[in-house]
C-alpha cells in the first residue's frame, strides 16, 4: 500500500511543513479516509462527476494520427486519446477540485484557496467554489495571469478573488509558497485544494485518488474496445497529477509502459527548463521530499516552460518513486517540439490539446519510430488548448 | 561559548528571561550583518539567532522574505554563512542558533551539515519545515556534534503534540505565538498566556516565544506570563533594511536591543 502511514513512496513524499500546518494535515487525512468510502459521499461525487462534469470521457481512437505514425506497410502504433479535454471547466484538474471541496464542505470549511500555474486548477477550484457557494481565493504568479489571461478572466466571472503573487518569478512555485502562506494564516477556518499530486501527505495520495477515475474508465473502455489491455500509457508530467490519475490503476500490470514527459523548455542546455525528473536531484520542496532543480547550494532554481502548467521545479513524489523503482520512464521535450505537436495534432484531429498536453503528444516523434508490431499507445488527453492560444499565437506568428 | 542549553541556565539561575534577536545573513551585506551581530551581543541580546537565506522561506512574511531575496541577490550562501559564524562567534558570548529551511541541510549531507555548522561555532539549529514527524533523522548527527536541535510548538498543536514536541526538543523550546508566518503584529493573541501555561505544566524546558513580537511591551508582557525567552526578527530585520545608510540602521538596531533588553529583563 502506497504511501506508508508517514505518506512515504520509498524515501519520497513526507510532510516538511511549519508545524502549524500539522494538525490540518492530520485533519485532512483522518476527514478524508472517514468520509471517502461512505455511501454519501460516493453518491454526491459519483453524480457530480457524471452530471455536472461530463463523465464518463470517451476513449478516442486518433485514426489520422495513427496513420501519421504509421509505418509504409500501415502498421504501426494504434493510439488512442483519453479525453480528460473535455471535461467541463476543459481538462482533468476538475476531478480533483470537486473530491476536495466535497471534503472541505464536510469538514465545515468556509473557505477555500488554491494555487494555480496555467490556470486549469484555479478554473476547477473556482467552479466548485461557485458551485457550492464557498469563499474562494486563487494565488497565480504574475507572469501566469499575464500568459493565462483568459482563465483570470473566467476565475473571476465565477466569483474567485484572483490574488497576483509577484514574488521570484511569479509562477507556480511562488503561488503555491503564497497558498501555503495563506493556509498556515488561517488554517482553521479555510481548506487548501493543492492542485497537483505534490505537496504534503496527504495531497500527493488523495488528488491522486480522486484522478484515478481516468485509469479506471481507461481500464474497462479498453476491454469493452479491444478486449485486453493498453501497452503503453503516456502523459505530461508537470507536478504529475494527470499523469498519476492515468497510471495508478494500472501500476501492477507491470507488462504496460508507463511514459511521462517533462517540459524541457528551451532545451536542458540553455538551463531554461522544467525537466524535474530528468535533471533535477533530491530535495524537499512544499512539504515533500522529492526530484528538485536545485543549484550547487541547494536554492531552489527557477523552471522554463512555454506551458505555465509545466513549469514547476518540483515534481509529485510518486513519480521519482516510480522513476527510482523503474516502474515509470521520464523524458522530456522542448517548448519548440510542443508546439509542434499542437499544430499536428490541432490539423490531423481536431482536436487543440492544452500547451501541457502538447508535451505527451510531442514524444510520440520519438517513441513511435523505436517501437515495433502494433502496441496499443493511450495518451491522457488532459486539457484542451483554447486557454493558450494567445501563447501559440504570439510563439507561431500569425499563420496563414 | 556556552552552548543554548547553559545560556539559559545562567540566565534561570538569575531569574532573567532571555532576549534572542534574528537577522537574515547578507541583508543588506555580510559585513553588516557581522556588526549587527556584535552590537546586539553588546546590548542585550542572550543568544543570537541568525537566518540562513533561502528562496523559498514557507514560514516567513514579507519582511524576512525580502530580507532573504536581498542576501540571495548579493550572492549570499551557506558557506559565506559558516564563514561569518567562524569569524564572529569567538568574539560573542552570546550562543549563535542557525535558522534554516531543510532542503540546503539536504543538499549539504545531513552529517557534513551539522560537522561544519559546529566547527563554525553554531550551538543551536531552528528548522522550519522539519516538524516532530521529519525531525529523527537529524538528531543522531546533531548529538554527534553537540548542536541543540530546537522544535516549535504552534497555537494550533494538540495537547499530545505538545508533549511529544516538549520532549525531544533540545535547549529550549520555540512557542510560536501566533497562526500564521514570522512578521510584525500589533498585539499578542492571550492565547500564548495559556500556552505557556499549558507548556509549563508539560515540561521543564524554557520556553521562548516567537513570530509575530515586534514591540518593548509585548516582550515585556510575554515575560510576565512566564515566556523564559522572547525572539524577536522582522522587527530587527525592518531596522537594517529600512535605510539606505547601514551605519543608521545600525544605530536604530543597537537603541532598539537596548529597549527590548530592558523590557524582558524587567528593569
Amino acid at each position: 500500500m502506497r504511501p506508508d502511514p508517514l505518506g512515504r513512496f520509498g524515501q519520497f513524499g513526507g510532510k516538511y511543513v511549519p508545524e502549524t500546518l500539522m494538525p490540518a494535515l492530520a485533519e485532512l487525512e483522518e476527514a478524508y479516509y472517514r468520509y471517502r468510502d461512505t455511501e454519501d459521499f460516493k453518491t454526491e461525487l459519483d453524480g457530480l462527476l457524471r452530471d455536472y462534469v461530463g463523465r464518463a470521457t470517451p476513449l478516442y481512437f486518433a485514426e489520422r494520427l495513427t496513420a501519421h505514425y504509421a509505418r509504409p506497410d500501415g502498421s504501426g502504433p494504434q493510439i488512442y486519446l483519453k479525453r480528460e479535454d473535455l471535461n467541463h471547466t476543459g481538462a482533468h484538474k476538475i476531478n480533483n477540485a470537486l473530491g476536495q471541496v466535497l471534503l472541505a464542505k464536510r469538514m465545515g470549511k468556509a473557505r477555500v484557496i488554491a494555487e494555480t500555474g496555467a490556470g486549469q486548477h484555479g478554473v476547477a477550484t473556482a467552479t466548485v467554489c461557485a458551485r457550492f457557494g464557498i469563499k474562494c481565493v486563487i494565488y497565480m504568479g504574475v507572469q501566469d495571469m499575464e500568459r493565462q489571461a483568459l482563465n483570470v478572466f473566467r476565475m473571476r466571472l465565477m466569483g474567485a478573488e484572483v490574488s497576483p503573487v509577484t514574488a521570484g518569478t511569479g509562477t507556480l512555485k511562488d503561488a503555491t509558497s503564497e497558498a501555503i502562506r495563506d493556509w498556515v494564516t488561517n488554517v482553521e477556518t479555510t481548506h487548501y485544494i493543492l492542485g497537483s499530486v505534490a505537496g504534503p501527505h496527504p495531497y500527493p495520495m488523495m488528488v491522486r485518488d480522486f484522478h484515478a477515475i481516468i485509469g479506471q474508465e481507461t481500464r474497462s473502455q479498453c476491454v469493452e474496445k479491444w478486449n485486453g489491455l493498453p501497452d503503453i500509457l503516456m502523459a505530461c508530467v508537470g507536478g504529475g497529477s494527470n499523469a498519476m490519475g492515468l497510471f495508478h490503476d494500472f501500476i501492477g500490470d507491470t507488462s504496460i509502459r508507463m511514459i511521462g514527459v517533462e517540459a524541457e523548455g528551451e532545451g536542458v542546455l540553455s538551463g531554461k527548463h522544467a525537466a524535474t525528473l530528468t535533471q533535477g536531484r533530491v530535495g524537499v520542496l512544499h512539504g515533500a521530499m522529492s526530484y528538485l532543480l536545485q543549484d550547487s547550494n541547494g536554492q531552489v532554481q527557477e523552471a522554463h516552460s512555454i506551458s505555465a502548467g509545466l513549469d514547476y521545479p518540483g515534481v509529485g513524489p510518486e513519480h521519482s518513486y516510480l522513476k527510482e523503482i523503474g516502474r515509470a520512464e521520464y523524458y522530456s521535450v522542448t517548448d519548440q517540439q510542443a508546439l509542434d505537436a499542437l499544430q499536428l495534432v490541432s490539423q490531423l484531429e481536431g482536436i487543440i490539446p492544452a500547451l501541457e498536453t502538447a508535451h505527451a503528444f510531442a514524444y510520440l516523434e520519438t517513441l513511435c519510430p523505436q517501437l515495433s508490431g502494433n502496441p496499443r499507445i493511450v495518451i491522457n488527453c488532459s486539457g484542451r488548448g483554447d486557454k493558450d492560444v494567445q501563447t501559440v499565437a504570439k510563439a507561431l506568428g500569425n499563420l496563414s | 561559548m556556552k552552548s543554548v542549553s547553559e545560556q539559559f541556565q545562567a540566565l534561570r539561575d538569575r531569574q532573567q528571561c532571555a532576549l534572542i534577536p534574528f537577522v537574515t545573513a547578507g541583508d543588506p551585506d555580510l559585513a553588516t550583518t557581522a556588526i549587527a551581530l556584535k552590537t546586539l551581543d553588546r546590548n542585550g541580546a542572550d543568544f543570537l539567532e541568525l537566518g540562513v537565506p533561502y528562496s523559498d522561506p514557507l514560514a516567513d512574511g514579507p519582511v524576512i522574505q525580502a530580507a532573504a531575496t536581498r542576501a540571495l541577490q548579493q550572492g549570499t550562501t551557506l558557506d559565506d554563512v559558516l564563514e561569518l559564524v567562524k569569524t564572529v562567534s569567538p568574539e560573542l558570548q552570546a550562543p549563535i542558533i542557525l535558522f534554516t529551511y531543510y532542503n540546503p541541510i539536504l543538499n549539504r549531507g545531513i552529517d557534513t551539515f551539522f560537522k561544519d555548522i559546529a566547527a563554525a561555532g553554531a550551538k543551536g539549529l531552528v528548522v522550519p519545515d522539519l516538524p516532530l514527524e521529519e525531525v529523527s533523522g537529524v538528531l543522531e548527527s546533531a548529538t554527534q556534534h553537540g548542536i541543540e536541535v530546537i522544535l516549535l510548538v504552534a497555537p494550533t498543536s494538540p495537547k499530545e503534540r505538545i508533549q511529544a514536541i516538549a520532549e525531544k526538543s533540545q535547549g529550549f523550546i520555540y512557542l510560536v505565538s501566533v497562526t500564521g508566518v514570522t512578521g510584525i503584529r500589533t498585539e499578542i493573541q492571550s492565547r500564548v498566556k495559556e500556552l505557556l501555561e499549558e507548556l509549563h505544566s508539560l515540561t521543564d524546558k524554557p520556553i521562548a516565544v516567537g513570530f509575530g513580537v515586534s514591540q518593548a511591551d509585548q516582550a515585556a508582557q510575554l515575560r510576565t506570563w512566564g515566556a523564559d525567552g522572547v525572539v524577536v526578527g522582522s522587527a530587527f530585520v525592518k531596522r537594517l533594511a529600512n535605510t539606505d545608510d547601514p551605519q543608521a540602521g545600525l544605530a536604530d538596531l543597537e537603541a532598539f536591543c537596548q529597549e527590548l533588553g530592558k523590557a524582558v529583563k524587567g528593569t
